[in-house]
C-alpha cells in the first residue's frame, strides 16, 4: 500500500513535469494544437458542410478559389472535402493500426517476460525472425492474402509492426518481476494473469504511450505509403496517401493536389512524433534534472 | 606574507576566499556553493569533509574550471602561487589542468577511454605539456607507472582500460596525474568506489606522492574516518558553505562546531575504548534551490537558537589554524551539553 | 573470438531455414497460386495434371519444398508466371541497377550524418544542435513519395532540368551525362530520407560519450575541445557506425522500393511492385526469401565487425 502511495505522488510529480515541460515548449503546444483541431475536424466531418463526393465535369482541375478553397480534383470534386475525409480515414487507420500493434506488442512482450524459460524462448525468435523481414517487403507480401482496403490495411500494419514494443515491453517487465510487490503477489498465489494486468500492465503504461504516440506516426506514413504504391485504400474511399496517388498522375497541371495531403502527412506526424518526444519526459525523469554534485 | 607561517607550513599554494557557484537547471537557481574559503600550503593534505550535496565536488571543480556551461562561479579571491585565476580566460585555465594541478575522480572504473590504450591515455598528457617525442613520452609513462606501483609496466602500456581491475586504474589515474609533476592533486573521493583493502593501498600511495614528488593534495570525502591517518588539515563543509576548518589533531580532539561534533560522534571509535552509541545526525541536508537564510545546519542543530536560523553567523578564530562558523564558543555549548538543554531556542 | 563468431554463424542457419520455410508455406496457402496462373479454366483434366507434373506440383509438398530450396541454393530462382522469364536473370540485372543508386545515397547520407551529428552532439542545446534537430524532426516525417513527387514537378515540369523516369534516354545508354542526369533525382530523394535517421542516431550517440565520465576526466588534464571530440569522442561514435553499416545490407535489395518505382528505375523496386499487383508468387517469395536471409547475414557480419573493431569484446573467448 505504501508502495502504491509512493507511486501515487511520483506519478503527479511527473505529470507536473510533463505540463511544465509543454509550457515551456511552444513547438509542442503548437502540435498539440494542431492535432486537436485535425482530430475534430476528421470526427466533426459529416455534420459540416462539406461534401466529397459530388462531382461536376464542368468544374475540373479548378485552382484554389473562394468557392473551392483547395481548388477541385479530376472529377470536378472539391479538393478540401476530400482531403479532410481522406483525414478521416488516415487518422482511423493511424489509431486502429497503433491500438492493434500495441495489443498484440504488449501482450507478447509481457508475457514473454513474465513466463521466462521457453515461452520466451519461442516468443523471442518470433520476434527476430519478424524482425529480420524488412518491413516495406513483409507489409506488402501480407497484403497480398488479403483483400484490399481499409480492413486488411488496418491488420497488415498492425500485426506485422509489434516487435519493438514487445522488446520495450519485455526488456521492462523483466525488472519489474523482480521488484518486491509483484515477487510478494506471486508468493501469496496471484495468479499471472492477475499480477500482469494489476501490477505489470500499469507500470509499463509510460512505455506504451510513447509507443503509442511514435506508433501512430508510423502506422500513418506506413498507410500513405502503401495507398500510394497501389496496395492500400482502394477507391472509392481515400485516404491522404491515394489522394496523393491520384495527385501524382496530374502533377504537371495541378500540383496544388500533391501539396495539400503531403503536407498533412508531414505535419501529422511531425506533431504525433513531437509529443511522443515530451512525453518520454515522463518516462525518464533525468531527462528533465540537470547534473548536480 | 608572514615569515612565521613559511616556515611552518610551507609556501601557500591555493587560496580560495568567498567561493560561490550557481548553477541554472530549468531557469531554477541552485545554490551548490554559497561562499567557500580554504587553502592549500605546501605539503598539505587537506581533507575536505562533507556529505553528499555539501557542495565539496563542486567547490572543487570550480577551482579546476571544470564546470558545465549553466554554471556560474564568483569569488572574492582564487590565487594559485601568485597567479590570480580569476582573470585567466577559459584556455588559460585549460592549460594549468593536469600540469599545474591535477584532479582524480571517484570511478576510476568509467574514467578511461575504453578504446584507448593505457599508455595512450599518459603519453597523450605528457605530449601535450612536455615536449616530448613518442619514444620518450613511452618512457616517462612507463616510469609513472612504476611509481604509482602497477607491476611490469612495460607491458600494461600496451593493455586497454578493461584489462585493470578498478584500483589499478586508480593507479593509472594517479599516474597521469603524476605525468607532468603538478603541485597540486585534487582527489574526488578516490576510494569510494573501490575493495576496502584497496582504498587502503590507495592511501598510503597519495601519502608517498605527497613526500617523494611534493606534491600538495586535496583530498575530498565523506568518511572522516579515512583522512584521519592521512591529512594534517581538515575543511568541514556543509550546505556549500565551510563549517569548521583545523588541523586534524585539533578537528579530532577539539571541535568547535555542532555538526563538526555530530559527524565524529556518527564514526566508531575503537580506539578510545568508551562505549559511545553510534548518533545519527538527524534530518536531511538543505535544499540547494532553496537554501536556509541563517546557518544551513540549524534546522538540524541540536544547539541551534533564532538567530541560527535568521544570518549567517561569522568564524570565531580559535586558534591560528582553527575557526568554526558557529554563534556559539565551544564553552557555550559545552555548558548547554552538561545542563542537558539541547535546545538553544527560548520556548 | 573465432569461437564466438562460429557460434554465431551456426546460430544464423536455422534461422534462415525457417524463414524459407515460412515463405514457402505462405506461397502454398497463397488463395492463388502458380498452377492457377499457367492453366486456364477450359484446360482438360489431363492437360492440367501434366503441367502439374512437369513443374513438380504433383508431388508432396515436403518434396516440392526441398526442391525449392535446392533451386535456391543452387541460384536457380524459378520463373515468373506471368512473364515466364527466369527470376535468377532478372535480378542479374535488376539488383546490380538498385546498389547503383542506393549504395552512393547511404554512403554520402552518412558521412553528412556524422559531420552533422557530432556537430549537433557535442553542442547539445545550443543553436546548432537545435537547428540540426529540428531539420532533422522535420526530415523525419516526410514520406519518401512526397519528396520524390515534389523534385519530379519543380526539377523536371517547372524547371524541366532534369528527366523524370528511367535510367537512360534510349539511344544514349552508354552516355555517362544522361545517366547521372537521370540518377540525380532519385538520388537526391534516397539520400534526403536516409540523412535524419542517421543523423539522429549519431547526435545522440555523441550526447551518450559526451557524458561519460572520461570526458570529465580527460578536461582535468587539459584537454582541449578539439582533442576530446576528435581523439576520444569520435572513436567511440564512429566505431558502433562502422559496425551499424554491416546492418544495411539488406537495404542494397530492398532499401528503395519506393523511390525507384516513382521514377521508374529499372531496379528491384518496381520489379517487386508489379510482381505484387500481379501476383507473381514466385518472385515476391524470392525476394522475401532474398531480403531476409539478407538481413540475417547482416546482423551477422555486423557483429563480426564489432568483434572484430572493439577491444573489450576481442579477448572473450
Amino acid at each position: 500500500m505504501i508502495v502504491m502511495a509512493k507511486n501515487k505522488s511520483d506519478q503527479k510529480r511527473r505529470i507536473e513535469n510533463v505540463l511544465s515541460a509543454l509550457k515551456h515548449d511552444k513547438l509542442a503546444i503548437a502540435s498539440l494544437v494542431f492535432l486537436v483541431i485535425i482530430i475534430a475536424l476528421a470526427l466533426l466531418a459529416p455534420i459540416l458542410p462539406l461534401d466529397p463526393n459530388t462531382t461536376d465535369v464542368r468544374n475540373m482541375f479548378q485552382p484554389p478559389s473562394p468557392e473551392h478553397w483547395f481548388g477541385t480534383d479530376d472529377i470536378g470534386r472539391d479538393y478540401l472535402s476530400r482531403v479532410i475525409y481522406g483525414g478521416r480515414v488516415s487518422l482511423l487507420v493511424g489509431f486502429l493500426a497503433m491500438i492493434t500493434c500495441v495489443c498484440v506488442g504488449v501482450l507478447v512482450g509481457t508475457v514473454s517476460g513474465y513466463c521466462g524459460g521457453w515461452i520466451d524462448s519461442i516468443l523471442m525468435r518470433i520476434v527476430d525472425i519478424m524482425s529480420s523481414i524488412p518491413w516495406m517487403v513483409l507489409v506488402t507480401v501480407i497484403s497480398l492474402f488479403l483483400k484490399r482496403g481499409l480492413k486488411s490495411i488496418i491488420i497488415v500494419i498492425g500485426f506485422f509492426t509489434w516487435m519493438e514494443i514487445a522488446r520495450l515491453v519485455r526488456a521492462e517487465t523483466l525488472s519489474l518481476k523482480e521488484r518486491e510487490y509483484v515477487m510478494y503477489a506471486k508468493f501469496v498465489g496471484i495468479p499471472g494473469y492477475v499480477i500482469i494486468l494489476k501490477h505489470i500492465i500499469p507500470s509499463v503504461l509510460p512505455t506504451i504511450i510513447i509507443a503509442a504516440s511514435t506508433g501512430i506516426a508510423n502506422a500513418i506514413m506506413t498507410e500513405s505509403s502503401l495507398s500510394f504504391l497501389g496496395l492500400g485504400i482502394q477507391q472509392p474511399m481515400s485516404s491522404w496517401g491515394s489522394l496523393l496517388q491520384n495527385a501524382q498522375s496530374y502533377m504537371q497541371n495541378a500540383i496544388y493536389m500533391a501539396i495539400l495531403p503531403g503536407l498533412l502527412i508531414v505535419l501529422t506526424i511531425f506533431a504525433f512524433n513531437k509529443l511522443g518526444n515530451l512525453l518520454r519526459i515522463f518516462v525518464e525523469p533525468r531527462v528533465m534534472s540537470g547534473e548536480k554534485d | 606574507m608572514d615569515e612565521n607561517k613559511m616556515t611552518q607550513t610551507g609556501e601557500r599554494l591555493l587560496t580560495v576566499d568567498n567561493l560561490k557557484t550557481t548553477f541554472m537547471i530549468h531557469k531554477t537557481k541552485v545554490e551548490a556553493v554559497r561562499g567557500a574559503s580554504i587553502h592549500v600550503d605546501d605539503g598539505d593534505i587537506l581533507a575536505v569533509v562533507g556529505e553528499s550535496g555539501s557542495g565539496k565536488s563542486v567547490l572543487m571543480k570550480s577551482i579546476m574550471g571544470l564546470l558545465p556551461e549553466n554554471a556560474q562561479t564568483t569569488a572574492d579571491s582564487l590565487v594559485y602561487m601568485g597567479r590570480n585565476l580569476l582573470e585567466f580566460s577559459a584556455d588559460e585555465r585549460r592549460k594549468m589542468r593536469g600540469k599545474e594541478f591535477a584532479m582524480i575522480f571517484q570511478d576510476p572504473m568509467t574514467a578511461l577511454n575504453p578504446l584507448k590504450k593505457i599508455g595512450a591515455h599518459l603519453t597523450e598528457v605528457l605530449m601535450r605539456y612536455r615536449k616530448l617525442n613518442k619514444k620518450q613520452a613511452r618512457e616517462e609513462a612507463i616510469e609513472a607507472l612504476r611509481k604509482v606501483g602497477i607491476p611490469s609496466p612495460e607491458k600494461r602500456l600496451d593493455q586497454y582500460p578493461h584489462e585493470f581491475s578498478g584500483g589499478m586504474r586508480q593507479r593509472v589515474l594517479i599516474a597521469m596525474a603524476l605525468c607532468c609533476k603538478p603541485k597540486l592533486l585534487i582527489a574526488d573521493e578516490p576510494t569510494t568506489a573501490l575493495d576496502v583493502t584497496i582504498q587502503a593501498q590507495i592511501l598510503e600511495l597519495l601519502k608517498q606522492l605527497r613526500d617523494e614528488e611534493k606534491m600538495s593534495v586535496v583530498l575530498i570525502t565523506h568518511d572522516l574516518g579515512v583522512v584521519a591517518s592521512l591529512s594534517n588539515r581538515i575543511s568541514v563543509m556543509y550546505g556549500g558553505l565551510i563549517m569548521e576548518e583545523g588541523l586534524t589533531d585539533e578537528i579530532f580532539y577539539a571541535p568547535k562546531h555542532p555538526y563538526t561534533r555530530a559527524l565524529l560522534h556518527a564514526i566508531p571509535q575503537p580506539t578510545t575504548g568508551v562505549k559511545e552509541r553510534l548518533e545519527a545526525i538527524p534530518g536531511m541536508a538543505p535544499s540547494l534551490t532553496n537554501p536556509p537564510a541563517g546557518c544551513p545546519f540549524a534546522e538540524r542543530c541540536k544547539y541551534a537558537c533564532e538567530k541560527c536560523e535568521s544570518e549567517i553567523p561569522a568564524y570565531r578564530q580559535y586558534t591560528r589554524t582553527q575557526r568554526a562558523m558557529c554563534v556559539f564558543t565551544e564553552e557555550e555549548l559545552n555548558a548547554m551539553d552538561k545542563e542537558g538543554k539541547a535546545d538553544g531556542r527560548t520556548e | 573470438m573465432a569461437k564466438y563468431i562460429i557460434k554465431r554463424i551456426l546460430a544464423a542457419i536455422p534461422m534462415v531455414l525457417i524463414i524459407t520455410v515460412i515463405c514457402f508455406a505462405l506461397m502454398n496457402l497463397a488463395p492463388y497460386d502458380a498452377i492457377d496462373a499457367m492453366t486456364t479454366p477450359n484446360m482438360s483434366p489431363e492437360t492440367v495434371a501434366l503441367i502439374k507434373a512437369k513443374y513438380g506440383y504433383d508431388q508432396p509438398v515436403y518434396i516440392q519444398y526441398i526442391r525449392w530450396l535446392d533451386g535456391l541454393i543452387n541460384g536457380n530462382f524459378g520463373y515468373s508466371i506471368v512473364t515466364h522469364q527466369s527470376i535468377s536473370a532478372d535480378l542479374a540485372i535488376r539488383i546490380p541497377n538498385t546498389i547503383k543508386l542506393i549504395l552512393p545515397a547511404y554512403l554520402l547520407a552518412y558521412a553528412l550524418a556524422i559531420v552533422l551529428g557530432l556537430i549537433a552532439g557535442s553542442h547539445k542545446n545550443k543553436w546548432a544542435d537545435k537547428l540540426i534537430d529540428g531539420i532533422c524532426a522535420i526530415g523525419i516525417a516526410l514520406p519518401t513519395f512526397w519528396v520524390s513527387m515534389l523534385l519530379i514537378y519543380f526539377l523536371g515540369y517547372k524547371l524541366n532540368v532534369l528527366p523524370i523516369v528511367g535510367m537512360h534516354t534510349i539511344g544514349q545508354e552508354n552516355s555517362m551525362i544522361d545517366y547521372l542526369r537521370h540518377f540525380l533525382m532519385p538520388f537526391i530523394a534516397l539520400f534526403l530520407s536516409f540523412l535524419p535517421d542517421a543523423t539522429r542516431y549519431v547526435r545522440s550517440s555523441t550526447i551518450t560519450q559526451y557524458s561519460e565520465d572520461y570526458v570529465m576526466v580527460q578536461q582535468a588534464f587539459g584537454a582541449s575541445k578539439a582533442e576530446i571530440m576528435f581523439k576520444h569522442v569520435c572513436k567511440n561514435v564512429l566505431l558502433p557506425i562502422i559496425t551499424k553499416l554491416g546492418m544495411a545490407l539488406p537495404m542494397l535489395v530492398t532499401g528503395a522500393i519506393i523511390t525507384e518505382t516513382i521514377f521508374g528505375w529499372p531496379g528491384v523496386g518496381p520489379y517487386f511492385v508489379k510482381a505484387i499487383q500481379g501476383m507473381d508468387y514466385p518472385i515476391v517469395m524470392v525476394i522475401l526469401v532474398l531480403s531476409s536471409t539478407l538481413v540475417i547475414l547482416g546482423n551477422l557480419l555486423s557483429d563480426i565487425l564489432y568483434c572484430l573493431t572493439d577491444p573489450r569484446i576481442k579477448d572473450l573467448g
